[in-house]
């Protein structure tokens, strides 16, 4: 089965009779609606010729004031000028990548890794080495053996990529006590870590723990966003940077797009300013909460089979499936059982992932996630039954390159 | 337009295979007489909940486009919920169904059309549900003297009652290799493989039997692939020129919707005689079967010059890859005027046959 055909099966998953545990949409309806709409009636009527203008290339001043107050959260202390704005933390990856990346260079990754960020090292013919994690988030003496391995070939490792707060898909988090390891083994080997952490303050426990880019101003840098905190829709993101680097982006991005979008990055200063914010991401934290309650407590009861870890935030459960199952060719069966996920292999540059999906929590209510998992667990079952029959295990994937996860815009 | 895949086609002698009496825009052959009224408002259906979902989509604002282009007012609908309410309102002179795959193809929705009095595009459901079931079509076509390749059709309860390697050894004993593993219903090559080691035919089985409950295992036959639309004209159906598909690897559901891995030729590389042949078959294939309107059947011209079934599609494909559209290019139609002349004879079935 070809990465289209995956593709296309997803078309249904918008479909309301389908339970989509496939995508990664935010639960906007909780948000402020009329205030933001008033706010932004407000904002056009008094600043459009500036709200409707080019803006600057690094992003403007006062968005870039209000993240760093944002960043600070998670103990990073840094000025306005580190950091560049970016369409999205999706277009910060690709700048990165862009910058850093020539045709045959190594990106050091966890295995599995943030399909998105695969297609962009992909895109600029990286080579994606993967590095075990497991539930304490990536393994330091993985990274040192593997870096030790690369290094005696003589190949060229130029980034680390990591996600290390609920990570998507696995679901981990990096403990405290690996941060710092990490990040000397990073610098022993002159490796720049990219610390990709869309979802670190939406934990369920606790404080956030201290990003790695508090521990290292100048071997990390830091992609952060607006889309799982507030919106998607606005595509805001941004880098933190140390200055060398800054100065690059800032270009890359003007020979990209120029600026981001001015009306976006003031609609969100403007936010940050009139709405209870820091308000807004605890109610998100408690009902992502509630809601992986739910998908726990489906995955206990439905698919005893199966194994799984507990997010401690996040939007993502990584379930393994029983042995010999394969979640691509699984999926039509689910397709027509009106269950959605996205099959392991998305998560993989090596084909391998097939004895795994990502089940996410985010978007459906808590009682249409249970329903999703008990479908879900009869397409595993129907599907056990048919691989014990045939005597097949899981496939590799049959093309590395290919995109086989959905479009953003699935529930 | 102007797609790569639509660069690729080859259209020469493009009035070859054109047939004079297909109805025409500025004829009068498909859309006057005493019992034809114009069709100024249409709903195509589109989407489904089918796995072919995607590709419905795709033909339906293909189909909506073309039509409106000719000033006929045009809606595109999902099957859902708010569908009858909606038909209810809009009162269309008449609907398309544009589907692929599940309710779409197998008559359910003609059925539905037919209790609420509203005039459709295409095959009525008695003979949908056999042509949409690949076995029973082969069959029937058999009947009607057309050759198709051996096969077996196997659910998957009887691999659970008999054990799984002692049938497909049985399988590959009769029928040999290579072999064809497909689920008997649905299209777009969903769940199909070719397989040419026998070791591989389990895994095909798991892949098609996620698709469906009962799978169609026959003989590949090797030679050129073949598809020939056919519509129905006011003399009755009449093929348009066969398109010759040459990919690069299987035709896989991959190589159909993305440009660039298959080379159509419309019309066909083939000689004037097997041309005919071809087109012959096919509007054999759809009388046999009882279709209307219109139809595309797949087939293979093996290497003795014959052509083999292989399956025929009730609702072809409409996308910028499809075959349907690229048949109709070679045939020197205009798409709006042959959507058009496809609905005007949609609106007036009924009242014929009443």
């Amino acid at each position: 089965m070809r990465a289209s055909e995956i593709r296309a099966l997803f078309a249904v998953a918008n479909r309301p009779e389908v339970v989509s545990l496939a995508g990664g949409m935010p639960y906007l309806e909780g948000l402020p609606l009329d205030v933001i709409a008033a706010a932004m009636q407000k904002l056009v009527a008094t600043r459009g010729t500036t709200v409707l203008q080019y803006g600057s290339g690094q992003g403007d001043e006062s968005l870039r004031e209000k993240i760093v107050d944002v960043v600070r959260l998670e103990g990073i202390d840094c000025h306005p000028d580190d950091v560049v704005v970016t369409t999205g933390s999706q277009q910060a990856l690709d700048l990165v990548t862009r910058i850093f990346i020539d045709p045959g260079d190594v990106i050091v990754a966890e295995a599995p890794s943030y399909v998105g960020a695969l297609g962009v090292f992909r895109s600029y013919q990286a080579d994606i080495v993967h590095v075990p994690l497991d539930e304490h988030g990536l393994v330091p003496e993985a990274l040192e053996e593997t870096l030790t391995r690369l290094a005696a070939e003589g190949r060229r490792v130029k980034l680390l990529y990591t996600v290390p707060n609920f990570h998507n898909p696995a679901g981990v988090t990096l403990s405290a006590e690996r941060r710092p390891r990490i990040l000397e083994i990073a610098q022993r080997f002159g490796v720049l870590v990219i610390e990709d952490n869309p979802y670190g303050l939406l934990g369920f426990d606790g404080d956030p723990l201290p990003a790695m880019r508090s521990l290292d101003d100048q071997g990390v840098l830091y992609l952060g966003s607006f889309s799982k905190t507030f919106a998607p829709g606005y595509r805001v993101g941004w880098v933190v940077a140390p200055h060398a680097v800054r100065e690059k982006l800032v270009l890359a991005s003007e020979s990209a797009i120029l600026c981001p979008s001015n009306a976006s990055q003031l609609a969100i200063a403007t936010y940050l300013e009139t709405c209870d914010w820091q308000g807004q991401i605890k109610q998100f934290r408690e009902l992502y909460r509630e809601r992986r309650d739910a998908m726990i407590g489906a995955l206990s009861e439905y698919l005893p089979s199966a194994s799984w870890n507990v997010p401690d935030g996040g939007f993502y459960t990584w379930v393994k499936l029983p042995d010999g199952l394969d979640a691509r060719s699984m999926l039509p069966r689910a397709v027509t059982a009106r269950v959605a996920y996205v099959p392991g292999t998305a998560f993989y540059a090596d084909g391998t992932g097939a004895d795994h999906v990502r089940l996410s929590y985010c978007f459906p209510t808590p009682e249409r996630i249970r329903e999703g998992v008990r479908r879900f667990a009869g397409v595993v079952s129907a599907e056990r039954d048919l691989v014990d029959l045939f005597g097949t295990s899981g496939a590799q994937d049959p093309d590395l390159t290919d995109v086989e996860n959905p479009g953003p815009n699935l529930a | 337009m102007g797609t790569a895949a639509e660069s690729l086609t080859v259209t020469e002698d493009a009035t070859e295979n054109v047939s004079a009496d297909l109805p025409t825009p500025d004829g009068d052959t498909g859309t006057t007489g005493p019992d034809r009224r114009p069709v100024e408002r249409v709903v195509v259906l589109a989407g489904g909940l089918s796995h072919e979902r995607e590709v419905s989509l795709r033909s339906g604002r293909r189909v909506a486009d073309a039509l409106r282009g000719t000033g006929i007012e045009v809606f595109v609908h999902d099957v859902d919920a708010s569908l009858l309410p909606f038909l209810d309102e809009i009162k269309p002179d008449v609907v398309w169904p544009l589907l692929h795959g599940a309710s779409g193809e197998d008559g359910s929705i003609g059925d539905v059309l037919e209790l609420l009095g509203i005039d459709y595009v295409g095959t009525g459901p008695r003979a949908s549900r056999a042509a949409w079931n690949k076995p029973i079509a082969k069959n029937v076509v058999l009947g009607a003297g057309i050759d198709t390749p051996d096969y077996v059709t196997l659910p998957q309860s009887l691999f659970r009652e008999l054990g799984a390697q002692p049938v497909l050894d049985a399988v590959v004993g009769r029928l040999g290799l290579p072999l064809v593993v497909k689920p008997t219903r649905g299209g777009s090559a969903l769940g199909v493989t070719l397989v040419r080691r026998a070791e591989d035919l389990p895994r095909a089985m798991v892949d098609c039997f996620s698709y469906g409950d009962i799978a169609l295992i026959e003989r590949a036959v090797e030679g050129t692939e073949i598809a020939v639309s056919v519509v129905d004209g006011p003399d009755g159906p009449e093929a348009l020129p066969a398109v010759e598909i040459v990919t690069d690897g299987t035709y896989d559901y991959d190589a159909r919707y993305n440009p660039g891995r298959t080379r159509y030729y419309a019309p066909a590389r083939l000689t004037p005689e097997i041309a005919r042949h071809v087109g012959d078959v096919a509007v054999r294939a759809h009388v046999a079967l009882g279709l209307r309107g219109l139809s595309r059947t797949d087939l293979i011209v093996d290497a003795d010059g014959n052509a083999q079934f292989l399956e025929v599609n009730v609702a072809p494909g409409m996308t910028e890859t499809s075959l349907f559209p690229q048949a109709a290019q070679a045939a020197g139609r205009d798409l709006g005027d042959l959507y058009r002349a496809i609905v005007t004879q949609g609106v007036n079935r009924r009242a014929a046959s009443r």
